[in-house]
């Protein structure tokens, strides 16, 4: 192996490890906030890609009638709980929170020419059509069990995973697919090529980190979030809505998840079904961090990527077995690290 | 007993007649719901009954399925071997993964063996001799005593038998010592523990139970099938095991029956409709069992089959033995009145907070000691560190000449400490009686092969008839059978104190016995320890209704601040000034 | 003076097991009203209820309004009332300072930004809070942690606040100081509901005082007339053993 082909792995494994560092936060945001593993967080990288490429190609993306129906149901089932109540008044008000925004999604996606749209724009409604599904998630799924237990959250976690990959493959089709590189240039540094695009990704994915970091360090929603996470009833009782914190690490999720899509979908060809490995690679990195610290989940998450970029190189068909065995190790010295069985409730 | 037998007959029968009655493809339809009911019934036991879950079973169902196919295809053995083999390797496999992997706290198991059971398949479809993504082909039957066993009307007959076979192994492992005690793994280890059962080894044990169901369904597959690939033991196969217990009933071994019916059933359906719809059936009939599992989820949490358990007569309980062949051997008391736990010096910080400073406290054979102290006083601390639960800073704990600190509840409870609750920790589900025979755990001695054999009858009677003895002698005779979670809070208490007397104490250390109670109950109560008393028990309890503890302790120890106040008798306590201002407070 | 909060008929349940029951219960705007009573009485499960984080059958009312099952805690905490738990549930990892801002999240919701002059009276109240404003709240000692968790419930500008055994494992001197800040607050207009063990602490600073015993109501009155009386050390402290214990006490010689 010489020294290119070395750099070209590094490279390759630190654009993929910063997608997985990105997944591993937005995992142990949502698991400290409401105790759930979002398995379907690789989902919505997938969604987001292939929603972009749809977009690419001038078509009306499935995306968005998935968000007008969790809309539709979200707001049925507040809505009827309001009118339960007596509380008539409230539904026109739901009515504009929840379909104010898929509606004019609509007449944009309806109204314009999409592959002729600038790249941003694009990508814009690339965000806005994944972002939501977030919350609408957590109010449609998770809001009624949110008080169950880890194990059966995870199991509700699965299910959703599950139902999203069907849908998936209705809305986008088996078809591997890539989006346009957001940019093409490939420089020299030295001897070694560098890709525009893998900086862009390591970047951006830095630059994100960056932004959350101060989010939650320095306003107090961010502030709120993390006291939700460290005490759920301190939480309540200074008066932050247990599924407002719930709603809103959804949200952040999506977002991350829906901005990774959009990085690494020119690196790499999605399918309908990758959001399983990405996620799961994304976990690897989260567990190296216990689920609770976000510096360790991304070094790790770095750590990931360019071990599979190395695997994939010495001893391509074991890939996923060398990735997925190190959780053994890492496990066995978390058990070590706590050695008294918990009483699960 | 007889009658826990029919359904088995009844499924037995099933699968004789089946193929007389039913075309082909029913039966191989049959066959399939059968092989996933293994698979299931493990799951079943591990995650409904055992609170543990794993999405790798499929990987287990691999290995059996492997492990035949590379023995009878490329050694030309007999299928046999390679039940065995497969077993064996899955027996390896299981205890090194439980092992690394069931001493952490909830979900770290289920995403382990998701990534356990991604590399074991990746593993399948790449090992050189496996046959690579393609698999192996041409298995040879299965034949016993000349009986071939290889048309659908063959592997009916042969899944009916190890089903039921497999269904009467487990449920008399669920109705044994080791069965309660793995009732227990799934919210109430602590309390286990504190009964004296090794919960470690409990969760092991299921989590083996359950990988080799696993195996054997594997073996089955691979020779009904004839040929093995990858495919079917991928984790998507994985989490539809999952699926099958969280629609037919996560909690009762029938449940694993009927979800593993429900999804086979459903699927087949979905299989000839979709295809009309969406031009394709993968995938899309995943939406259809995702949605449904997450509506049972929220709406349904024990499965379908809590909903038609109506339909059928409840399982009686075993019937109890008026007079057990032989009974428990009883630890000898120490002699009246001498120091059972002696503790000096204990001092336990939590962080910043002193929470137990320079405390002590003797408690004598054969009397009453009341620890009192107002809230926040570190009673509860002091009574963690007795039993066992938190280790003292410093300090030292003595029960019979022996140091106790730093020991573990469990090791402390088989010494002669047994204690309940301040916040009764019984399992609601289960009866009064089993509740209690847990905390005889420690007196019998029947391990896992014994019990599912239901070998231990003899003592099996004599744990119940003990669990009985006690249960009336607190006065809850006519509660045998009732669910423990049904009865009022302040029964429940007394539940609590015969299962701790169940394990024969020396030393009983209860929280807060009277909270909850009536006044005759109370008056019960205190009779009820006035005669452990005079057998020579020594009592420590912590109590809030002065009225009781005034009436019946020998002596008091009053704390404050985490450490001793005041001791003496009741008049002495009730007579001294800083008791009165500890209580009632006082302002400088 | 107008009724702050009255509550009428009051049962909570934990499954099966009635806590609360039938009880009743009101506060004038701007008294110290105190609930006294031995441990398990039922007080803590009744503040549990007061904000929110219990369900309760009965009434209600607060501020004229009726509080009813779907106004969750955050809208009660909207509503100007505040439960200084007596598990304290501070933030532990987070600063004391980061801890008393949150306090403030309802109002910072509601669209109020006056927090750093409510912040500057908390550090005014509890100079210590200002000493410690940038270390974590794990770290302090009991006594810091109930000022911590007085002034977080503080930042809400409470009209109607709700102590739960603030002198809960604290020196006698550091209890005086508190209530000595409780007077202070009424005085600013905060009524006070107290949960308390330590009953002449409690009863010498309030307006009123209930006696809760096993989930009701047992004697009520002025708390002067209370702090008087002779039933209420005997509810803490039990009746004088009977004879027959007093025999078993000679007899096995202690």
């Amino acid at each position: 192996m010489d020294i290119s082909i070395l750099a070209f792995l590094a490279q390759d494994g630190l654009t993929t490890g910063a997608i997985y560092a990105l997944v591993a936060l937005a995992l142990v945001l949502v698991f400290s906030v409401t105790r759930t593993i979002l398995v379907c967080q690789g989902d919505f990288v997938t969604y987001s890609a292939l929603t972009l490429a749809t977009l690419q190609l001038g078509l009306m993306p499935g995306t968005l009638w998935l968000l007008l129906g969790c809309s539709l149901a979200a707001c049925t089932l507040d809505s009827i709980a309001a009118l339960r109540r007596g509380q008539s008044r409230r539904v026109p008000g739901l009515l504009a929170r929840y379909l104010g925004l898929p509606t004019v999604l609509w007449v944009v996606l309806d109204t314009f020419e999409l592959a002729g749209l600038p790249a941003v724009l694009q990508i814009l409604l690339t965000l806005a059509l994944v972002t939501p599904l977030g919350p609408l998630l957590y109010r449609l799924v998770y809001q009624r069990v949110a008080e169950t237990s880890v194990l059966l959250l995870l199991i509700v976690s699965v299910a959703v995973h599950i139902t999203l990959v069907g849908i998936s493959l209705l809305m986008f089709g088996a078809e591997g697919v890539r989006t346009d590189a957001l940019a093409e240039a490939v420089f020299m540094l030295g001897e070694l090529p560098v890709g525009l695009q893998s900086l862009l990704v390591i970047a951006s994915a830095l630059l994100l980190i960056g932004l959350l970091y101060a989010f939650f360090g320095h306003s107090l929603y961010g502030k709120a979030l993390r006291a939700t996470a460290l005490n759920r009833k301190g939480a309540q009782l200074v008066g932050i809505p247990t599924q407002l914190a719930g709603k809103a690490a959804f949200g952040l999720a999506a977002l991350i998840g829906a901005i990774s899509g959009v990085l690494i979908g020119p690196l790499t060809t999605l399918y309908y079904d990758s959001g399983f490995l990405i996620s799961l690679k994304g976990f690897v990195a989260a567990i190296f961090g216990g689920l609770a610290s976000y510096p360790i989940a991304a070094a790790s998450a770095f750590f990931v990527g360019v071990l599979e970029s190395f695997a994939n190189f010495g001893a391509s068909a074991y890939k996923e077995v060398i990735v997925f065995t190190l959780v053994i190790p890492v496990l066995l010295w978390l058990s070590l690290k706590h050695p008294h069985l918990e009483e699960q409730h | 007993m007889i009658r826990r037998l029919i359904p088995l007959f009844a499924l037995l029968l099933l699968a004789g007649l089946a193929p007389v009655l039913l075309p082909t493809f029913h039966v191989t339809l049959l066959n399939y719901i059968g092989l996933y009911s293994l698979v299931a019934l493990g799951l079943v036991l591990l995650t409904g009954i055992g609170g543990m879950t794993s999405f790798g079973q499929a990987a287990f169902v691999g290995i059996g399925a492997y492990a035949s196919a590379v023995l009878t295809t490329q050694y030309g053995l007999s299928p046999w071997l390679g039940l065995l083999a497969g077993l064996a390797i899955t027996l390896v496999v299981a205890t090194s993964l439980g092992l690394l992997t069931l001493r952490l706290a909830g979900h770290y198991l289920p995403i382990g063996t998701l990534a356990w059971g991604l590399a074991l398949f990746y593993l399948f479809g790449n090992l050189p001799g496996l046959g690579g993504f393609g698999g192996l082909q041409n298995l040879p039957n299965i034949s016993l005593f000349g009986w071939q066993v290889r048309d659908p009307a063959d592997f009916s007959l042969l899944i009916g038998l190890l089903l039921a076979i497999s269904l009467w192994l487990l449920d008399n492992l669920l109705h044994s010592r080791q069965g309660r005690a793995i009732r227990t793994l799934k919210d109430s280890a602590g309390m286990a523990e504190a009964m004296g059962i090794d919960t470690a080894r409990s969760r092991l044990q299921v989590f083996i139970i359950a990988a080799l169901l696993a195996a054997l369904s594997g073996w089955l597959y691979a020779h009904l099938q004839r040929v093995v690939n990858p495919t079917p033991f991928s984790v998507v196969m994985g989490i539809e095991y999952l699926f099958m217990i969280v629609l037919g009933g996560v909690a009762s071994l029938w449940g694993a029956l009927l979800g593993a019916a429900l999804l086979t059933l459903i699927k087949q359906v979905l299989q000839d409709v979709l295809p009309q719809l969406f031009g394709h059936a993968d995938n899309v009939e995943m939406i259809f069992f995702g949605v449904l599992v997450i509506l049972v989820l929220q709406y349904a949490r024990g499965g379908l089959l809590p909903l038609l358990s109506g339909l059928f007569p409840r399982a009686q309980p075993r019937p109890l033995p008026e007079h057990p062949a032989h009974a428990l051997p009883r630890r000898t008391m120490p002699a009246n009145g001498q120091p059972l736990m002696v503790a000096e010096g204990l001092l336990k910080q939590f962080g910043g907070l002193v929470a137990n400073k320079d405390m002590g406290l003797t408690v004598n054979g054969a009397e009453i000691t009341a620890l009192i102290g107002p809230n926040g006083a570190g009673k509860s601390t002091l009574f963690n560190l007795l039993s066992g639960v938190l280790a003292p800073n410093a300090g030292q704990i003595v029960f019979l000449g022996q140091r106790i600190d730093g020991l573990s509840p469990r090791a402390i409870a088989r010494l002669g400490v047994s204690r309940t609750f301040q916040h009764v920790r019984l399992l609601p589900d289960m009866s009064v009686l089993e509740n209690v025979a847990l905390g005889a755990h420690a007196r019998g001695e029947a391990g896992l092969l014994r019990s599912m054999l239901h070998l231990e009858r003899e003592e099996e009677a004599a744990l119940l008839a003990e669990a009985r003895r006690q249960i009336e002698r607190v006065g809850l005779g006519a509660a045998l059978h009732t669910p423990a979670g049904s009865l009022p809070l302040g029964q429940q208490r007394i539940v609590e104190i015969a299962r701790a007397l169940c394990s024969d104490p020396l030393l009983l250390l209860l929280d807060e016995p009277a909270a909850g109670l009536r006044h005759a109950e109370k008056q019960a109560l205190a009779h009820l320890l006035e005669q452990l008393r005079s057998e020579g028990l020594g009592v420590l309890l912590v109590e809030h209704d002065m009225e009781f503890v005034m009436g019946l302790a020998d002596q008091i120890v009053v704390m404050e601040f985490g450490q001793r106040l005041a001791g003496g008798t009741p008049l002495q306590i009730q007579q001294n000034p800083a008791v009165l201002a500890a209580y009632l407070g006082g302002v400088e | 003076m107008s009724r702050l909060l009255d509550v009428r008929n009051l049962t909570i349940s934990h499954g099966k097991v009635e806590a609360v029951r039938q009880l009743n219960l009101s506060l004038e705007e701007g008294q110290i009203v105190s609930l006294i009573g031995p441990n398990g009485a039922g007080k803590t499960t009744l503040m549990a209820a007061l904000i929110g984080l219990l369900p309760a059958q009965g009434q209600v009312s607060y501020a004229g309004q009726p509080l009813l099952a779907h106004h969750d805690v955050a809208q009660r905490i909207d509503k100007g009332m505040a439960l200084v738990p007596e598990s304290r549930e501070l933030f532990g990892l987070m600063s004391v300072e980061d801890n008393l801002r949150l306090g403030a999240f309802s109002r910072h919701r509601r669209g109020f930004r006056d927090h750093q002059k409510t912040l500057d009276e908390v550090f005014g109240l509890f100079p210590r809070m200002y000493e410690r404003r940038s270390q974590p709240a794990c770290t302090l000692s009991g006594g810091e942690r109930q000022m911590l968790a007085i002034g977080r419930a503080l930042m809400a500008k409470p009209r109607l606040l709700m102590l739960d055994e603030p002198s809960l494992g604290l020196a006698p001197r550091v209890i005086g100081e508190i209530f000595t800040i409780f007077e202070t607050l009424r005085q600013s207009g905060v009524s006070i509901l107290l949960v308390e063990q330590n009953a002449r602490a409690a009863l010498k600073i309030s307006d009123y005082g209930y006696v809760l015993e096993v989930g009701e109501i047992v004697l009520e009155g002025s708390a002067q007339a209370l702090a008087n009386n002779p039933q209420v050390a005997e509810i803490y402290l039990g009746r004088p053993p009977t004879r027959a214990a007093m025999e078993v006490t000679s007899a096995t010689g202690t």
